[in-house]
C-alpha cells in the first residue's frame, strides 16, 4: 500500500479529548466523527484536510481515554495513516483494530514539516519526504498487528476466528 | 524466574510460559467491562464479528455512567442500545438508573472484581482495580467486543517501574497527592507501555480506597496497569464487599527485575495540584498563586468514594462555599450517596452551599452536570485536565485531592486546607 499526501503536523501529548471531544461521542458514525476531528485543538481544524492527507504527531499521541472514536474520527476525516514520535498504548491498539496503521518513528519525526508532501510505502516502512528529500524507515510491525491490519481490522480478524471455531464444533 | 507483580498476575491467566517482558501472550479474562459511551460501539463490533453469544453472561459488566442520567436524545439512545443488548444476552451485571454508579467505584464496591483477576474494560480508567491486586487495563470498544466473544485477549507483558513511597505522611496529604507527585516526576508518558508497581511503608499503611485512587491514575502516566500487592487490608476490604479473596499471597517475588525504581519521600511535603493542561504539570498548592475559581467538582472514579466525601465534609463543615464558586459534589455510587446521608455529610454539603448531584461521570469529561464557560477555572478531584476536557477550550482544570478542592471552594481561589 502506498500513501501519498500533504502533512498536517500536531504537537506532543495530543490527547483523545483533543482528537475528538467527549461531547461528540454520541455517535459512532465515521463521517460525523470526522467532521469534528481535532476539534479539541481548534474548532475547524479539520477544514484544512483533503482526503488522503497524512497526520504527523509528536510524542505520546492519543493519550487519555480509551475512546475508539479517536482513530475513527481520523479515518473519517480522510487521513489513512498516522506517523508519530510515539503513541499512547490504548490508542495504538485501537488504531490497528480500526484499520488505521500507525508508524512509530521516534525523533526522526522532526525531519517532517507541516505542509510537506510525503510518500509512504506501508509494506517496506519507508517514508519519503518529497518536499525536503528526507527518508525515514519505520521498524516493521509485530506479526500480530500486521495480521489484524491484513484483515482490515479486528472485526474481520475475530470474525474469521469465530468462523473457524464454529466449523470445529 | 523471580516475577514482577505484572508477570505473576498475567501468568495465572495464560497457558504460555512468561519468560520476559515484551512477550505477547494470549490471556483468559475474568471480567469484561464497558459503559454507555464505549458499549454501543463494542456491541456494533460484536455483531460485525458475527458473534452471537457472549462467552459468559456472568462476566460481562455494563455500567451506564458517563452521560447518565441520560442527558439528551442521542445519549439516551446509546443507553437503549446497551440495555437491549443486556436483555438479549441475559447479562447478570447490567447497571442503569438507581443501581448505577461510576463504574470504577462500583465494581470493587459490589465485589465484582477480586484480587488476581484479569479485567479488561472499554474505559481507560479500568486500571483502577490494580488497587486490589487485579491486573486491569483499558482498551477500545472493538478489543472489548473480541473479549466479550472469545473470553480472551492478547497482551504484551509490560516492563515494570517499581515505585517506593516512604517517609512520615503529613496529615493533609492524600493518595491523590502521591499519584500526582509521581506523574509530575516521570511525566505523562513516563510509564508508556509499562506497569507501575507500588510499595513501601506509606503504601503499606494506605487504605484500599487510597490505593484505588492511585491505580486509577496510572493511565495518566501512560501505564498499562498500576499494581498493588494483596495484603491484610485488601483481604479486609474484599471481605467487607463480598468479593472472594484468594488465600495465596499475591505480590512480586523478591529479586525480580524492574526496569526502573522510583523513590518518593513524603516527609514535609505539602498537597499538590496538576495545572493545565496536563496531569504531569504538578506544583505544590502554595506555589500556584492566587487564582480565582468558578467551579469545584468533588467526585469521579478517582475521588468519589466515602473516604473522599468525608475529607470534603471535614473541610466544609461549619464553612461556606464562596459565592463566586459552584461547588458540585457527586458521590460515585448509590452506596456512597446513602452512606453520606447516614453520616450527616449531605447536611454538611448543603449547609455549606454545595450542589449535590447524582452518581455520574458527567462533568469530568465535559459531558454534563457542571460545564465550564469561556475563561472559567475549576478545581476538580477528577483525573484529566486536558484542554477543553470540562467544557470550553478556553477553560482551565486544576486536579487536586478532595481536601484541596473543598478548601478552594471555600477560599474562592486555589488553596490548600491549611490556608483556611
Amino acid at each position: 500500500m502506498i500513501y501519498k499526501g500533504k502533512v498536517h503536523k500536531v504537537g506532543e501529548h495530543i490527547d483523545t479529548d483533543a482528537i475528538i471531544p467527549a461531547r461528540f461521542l454520541v455517535t459512532s458514525d465515521p463521517v460525523k466523527l470526522g467532521e469534528n476531528c481535532m476539534a479539541g485543538i481548534e474548532p475547524d481544524w479539520v477544514r484544512r484536510v483533503n482526503k488522503g492527507d497524512i497526520l504527523v504527531a509528536g510524542r505520546n499521541f492519543g493519550c487519555g481515554s480509551s475512546r475508539e472514536h479517536a482513530p475513527i474520527a481520523i479515518l473519517g476525516a480522510g487521513m489513512p495513516v498516522v506517523i508519530g514520535h510515539s503513541f499512547a498504548r490504548i490508542f495504538y491498539r485501537n488504531s490497528f483494530n480500526m484499520g488505521l496503521p500507525l508508524m512509530e518513528v521516534g525523533d526522526a519525526v522532526d525531519k517532517i514539516n507541516d505542509g510537506d508532501e510525503l510518500e509512504i510505502n506501508a509494506e517496506t516502512g519507508v517514508i519519503r519526504d518529497l518536499t525536503n528529500g528526507a527518508e525515514i524507515t519505520c521498524p516493521p510491525l509485530p506479526a500480530s498487528m500486521a495480521a489484524i491490519l491484513a484483515s482490515g481490522g479486528l472485526v474481520g480478524y475475530v470474525g474469521e476466528r469465530l468462523k473457524q471455531k464454529n466449523r470445529g464444533k | 524466574m523471580a516475577q514482577t507483580l505484572a508477570q505473576k498476575l498475567l501468568q495465572a491467566h495464560t497457558d504460555e510460559t512468561i519468560k520476559s517482558d515484551g512477550q505477547i501472550v494470549q490471556c483468559r479474562v475474568s471480567v469484561v467491562l464497558a459503559n454507555d459511551i464505549t458499549g454501543p460501539l463494542a456491541i456494533k463490533s460484536f455483531r460485525g464479528m458475527g458473534a452471537e453469544k457472549v462467552f459468559d453472561r456472568d462476566r460481562i459488566v455494563l455500567v451506564m455512567d458517563h452521560f447518565t442520567p441520560q442527558k439528551d436524545i442521542d445519549s439516551a439512545n446509546q443507553v437503549l442500545i446497551s440495555r437491549r443488548f443486556a436483555e438479549e444476552q441475559g447479562l447478570t451485571h447490567y447497571y442503569e438508573g438507581g443501581e448505577a454508579g461510576v463504574e470504577h467505584t462500583l465494581l470493587p464496591e459490589q465485589g465484582l472484581v477480586k484480587p488476581g483477576d484479569l479485567v479488561v474494560g472499554a474505559d481507560s480508567h479500568t486500571c483502577t482495580y490494580g488497587g486490589i491486586g487485579a491486573f486491569a487495563t483499558g482498551m477500545g470498544s472493538t478489543d472489548i467486543a473480541a473479549a466479550m466473544a472469545l473470553g480472551e485477549t492478547w497482551l504484551k507483558v509490560p516492563p515494570t517501574i517499581r515505585v517506593n513511597i516512604a517517609g512520615a505522611m503529613p496529615a493533609d496529604l492524600r493518595a491523590k497527592d502521591l499519584m500526582l507527585m509521581l506523574i509530575g516526576m516521570i511525566g505523562v508518558d513516563g510509564a508508556l507501555y509499562k506497569a507501575l508497581e507500588f510499595g513501601g511503608p506509606v503504601i503499606d499503611a494506605l487504605s484500599v480506597e487510597g490505593r484505588l485512587t492511585m491505580a486509577n491514575m496510572a493511565i495518566e502516566a501512560g501505564a498499562k496497569a498500576g499494581l498493588f500487592a494483596v495484603d491484610a487490608q485488601t483481604r479486609a476490604y474484599c471481605a467487607e464487599h463480598g468479593s472472594p479473596c484468594p488465600d495465596a499471597a499475591i505480590a512480586a517475588d523478591p529479586g525480580c527485575a524492574y526496569e526502573r525504581v522510583v523513590a518518593i519521600d513524603v516527609t514535609g511535603r505539602e498537597p499538590v495540584v496538576a495545572c493545565p493542561h496536563l496531569p504531569g504539570n504538578v506544583k505544590p498548592v502554595s506555589q500556584v498563586g492566587s487564582l480565582p475559581v468558578q467551579q469545584v467538582i468533588i467526585g469521579s472514579c478517582t475521588n468519589g468514594r466515602i473516604s473522599d466525601m468525608r475529607d470534603a465534609a471535614a473541610v466544609l463543615r461549619g464553612r461556606k462555599v464562596n459565592r463566586k464558586v459552584r461547588c458540585i459534589v457527586l458521590p460515585s455510587t448509590p452506596t456512597v450517596w446513602k452512606q453520606c446521608l447516614k453520616e450527616g455529610l449531605m447536611e454538611v454539603f448543603m449547609d455549606a452551599g454545595c450542589i449535590v448531584g447524582p452518581c455520574t461521570c458527567g462533568p469530568c469529561l465535559g459531558g454534563h452536570m457542571g460545564i465550564l464557560a469561556d475563561g472559567e477555572r475549576a478545581v476538580a478531584t477528577t483525573n484529566r485536565n486536558f484542554k477543553g476536557r470540562m467544557g470550553s477550550l478556553d477553560s482551565e482544570v486544576y486536579l487536586a485531592s478532595p481536601l484541596v478542592a473543598a478548601a478552594s471552594a471555600v477560599a474562592g481561589e486555589i488553596a490548600g486546607p491549611s490556608a483556611l
